[in-house]
């Protein structure tokens, strides 16, 4: 099992109803599995979009990258920097 | 150091890091809340930001630029937090041997902030509503404009 950090910014913490969320998943999970995973035990979470833009420890990735034990995982709403 | 801040932008302090004797030319890029015709009143914008993410995103940026334009000083500093209508939320400055690598520097830097930094801004307005901004424009929940 991974244990993985999820965490949640702007908008989609507001629809999440937190900023951040711990959920185990299997060793060989995805991003696309962590997020699988949110959306089952974060209620607010089933509102967020189906494809979000993710980051895995600090750079944004596509949702098949692979996580590990201890990652942290940002859900990332439209980027609106500047 | 920190390229994050709940300060106002110090114009002076960017130049102190960029300019020397050998380097001619100097650009400096100020991104300023906006309250114009088509954003209907608004006071102001609050910034958010994933910190650590953005740090080391624009690390990343600012490593990019020195690559693209070795001879360049890049630096950035965006600000968090309530920023009144009129006031800067990010300054660039890069300064170089001559003009055009000063202005490509700081093009390169703006662009990709507008592509990838972690921030995002939720606009507050003179009626009391306040409203996420979505540059991709998509219609999602929570009300967001298209911008």
């Amino acid at each position: 099992m991974a244990n993985v950090t999820v965490r949640f910014f702007a908008r989609y913490a507001e629809l999440a109803g937190c900023e951040s969320a711990a959920v185990a998943v299997s060793s060989s999970a995805t991003v696309q599995d962590v997020l699988e995973r949110v959306r089952e035990t974060v209620p607010g979470a089933q509102a967020l979009p189906a494809r979000p833009l993710t980051a895995l420890n600090l750079r944004q990735v596509k949702l098949d990258a692979r996580v590990r034990d201890g990652d942290e995982v940002a859900l990332l709403p439209p980027l609106s920097g500047g | 150091m920190s390229h994050l801040t709940r300060e106002a932008i110090a114009v002076d302090a960017l130049l102190a890091e960029v300019q020397g004797p050998e380097r001619g030319g100097t650009c400096v890029f100020l991104g300023t809340v906006r309250n114009g015709p088509e954003e209907g009143g608004v006071t102001g914008i609050e910034y958010s930001a994933y910190d650590a993410m953005a740090e080391a995103e624009i690390e990343r940026m600012l490593a990019e630029a020195r690559d693209r334009w070795p001879d360049a000083r890049v630096t950035l500093r965006h600000r968090l937090g309530m920023i009144p209508a009129g006031e800067a939320s990010i300054g660039i400055a890069a300064a170089a041997p001559h003009r055009e690598e000063a202005f490509a520097a700081c093009r390169y830097v703006i662009e990709e902030v507008k592509k990838r930094l972690p921030v995002w801004k939720k606009e507050m307005r003179v009626d009391g509503t306040t409203t996420w901004v979505d540059p991709s424009g998509k219609p999602v929940a929570g009300g967001l404009r298209d911008r």
